[in-house]
């Protein structure tokens, strides 16, 4: 590759009402979706705004759609997804638009309080460890959710989310489903009422779309297919009103 | 949607998936026959089974649509509409009402009358 070789990439600027510009970005070998937008910053237009931290794939803050599929930008690779020579990059879908490519998640974060998506101690210090074998059946599907790095993508991705103002949404849904199977966790009753609540679990259109667009590869519908279940038999139980 | 709203939907899909199974075989080898309509109503006047058979059908089908109806409404209408609970409820009991007035009066055309 030659450093003189370019790419054209169009960028969201604005707030919900704006319009995608056009940008000439020097192509460098294993340029990620990341670098592209920072090159802008820093060498074209200093006023663009987005955000990122860690750019290796922990922190969750960068994600942008990208080419019209949500994605964390700073683990893809341009020639992974460039169309035709062509790289649309917009803000997260069904989140409002600060500035640019810099989205409010507030809404994205209240609903994981409202899943109750905090673990609630048993214990104290002062007890001895709780034993969790890693070979329990049940850790075992609380371990398969906890890799989420709440980033956004599955919120973006998702058609329910687009649809139901009151849906939780697969990330807050996928946690609250970690604390179902947690066995030193002490709120399961009161989580299962706020995951069966309106626009709890059961509004899940079982798309997948959380599953195909997570970066982690996790598998949020099979979560929230597991607290349908969870809810299923708390409501034949008697347990929700 | 609420809960309860949820478990009834999935528990009249589970009643209905037989009894489609059985309407449509029934139609097919009625039709495949080339029975006349005066012959079908001679089987099904006065027949207990029958009668019985589709008002659970009807019943089943009117919750099993209203629901859907209404959330087909909540998610994808007008947003004045999304969030206005008590019109949501009224398209609700409209839509379950009218399929079931219509359905049961079939019901009684073939049946008793």
């Amino acid at each position: 590759m030659t450093a003189t070789e370019t790419i054209t990439v169009t960028l969201w600027r604005g707030k919900d009402e704006g319009r995608y510009e056009t940008y000439v970005v020097p192509r460098n070998e294993s340029q990620t979706v990341l670098d592209i937008v920072t090159h802008i910053q820093r060498e074209i237009d200093p006023t663009l705004s987005y955000r990122f931290a860690c750019r290796v794939g922990v922190c969750g803050s960068c994600a942008m759609t990208v080419n019209g599929r949500p994605r964390w930008t700073c683990r893809t690779h341009v020639s992974k997804v460039v169309e035709d020579g062509k790289l649309e990059i917009g803000p997260l879908a069904n989140l409002p638009v600060i500035k640019d490519l810099a989205t409010d998640m507030t809404r994205f974060f209240e609903r994981w309080q409202q899943a109750k998506g905090v673990f609630e101690p048993t214990t104290t210090r002062a007890d001895a460890i709780a034993a969790v074998l890693p070979s329990d059946p049940q850790r075992q599907k609380a371990d398969a959710g906890i890799e989420c790095i709440n980033c956004g993508v599955c919120w973006s991705a998702c058609d329910t989310v687009r649809w139901n103002p009151d849906y939780l949404g697969p990330a807050a849904l996928n946690r609250a489903w970690t604390l179902q199977n947690d066995s030193r966790d002490g709120a399961q009753t009161d989580r299962i009422a706020a995951v069966s609540a309106k626009g709890g679990c059961q509004a899940c259109h079982t798309h997948q779309s959380c599953e195909q667009h997570c970066p982690q590869g996790l598998n949020p519908t099979a979560s929230i297919a597991g607290l349908k279940r969870m809810s299923l038999q708390a409501y034949l139980r008697g347990e929700l009103e | 949607m609420s809960f309860r709203l949820y478990v009834l939907q999935r528990a009249t899909a589970l009643i209905l998936v037989p009894l489609i199974a059985v309407h449509l075989i029934v139609i097919f080898y009625a039709t495949a026959k080339g029975i006349s309509a005066a012959s079908i109503l001679a089987r099904t006047r006065g027949s207990f089974g029958w009668g019985a058979f589709y008002s659970v059908f009807v019943i089943a089908a009117a919750l099993h649509g209203a629901i859907g109806v209404r959330n087909v409404v909540a998610e994808w209408g007008p947003d004045q509409l999304k969030r206005n609970a008590r019109l949501l409820s009224l398209i609700l009991w409209v839509t379950g009402l009218g399929l079931a007035g219509l359905g049961l009066r079939a019901v009684y055309a073939v049946v008793v009358a």
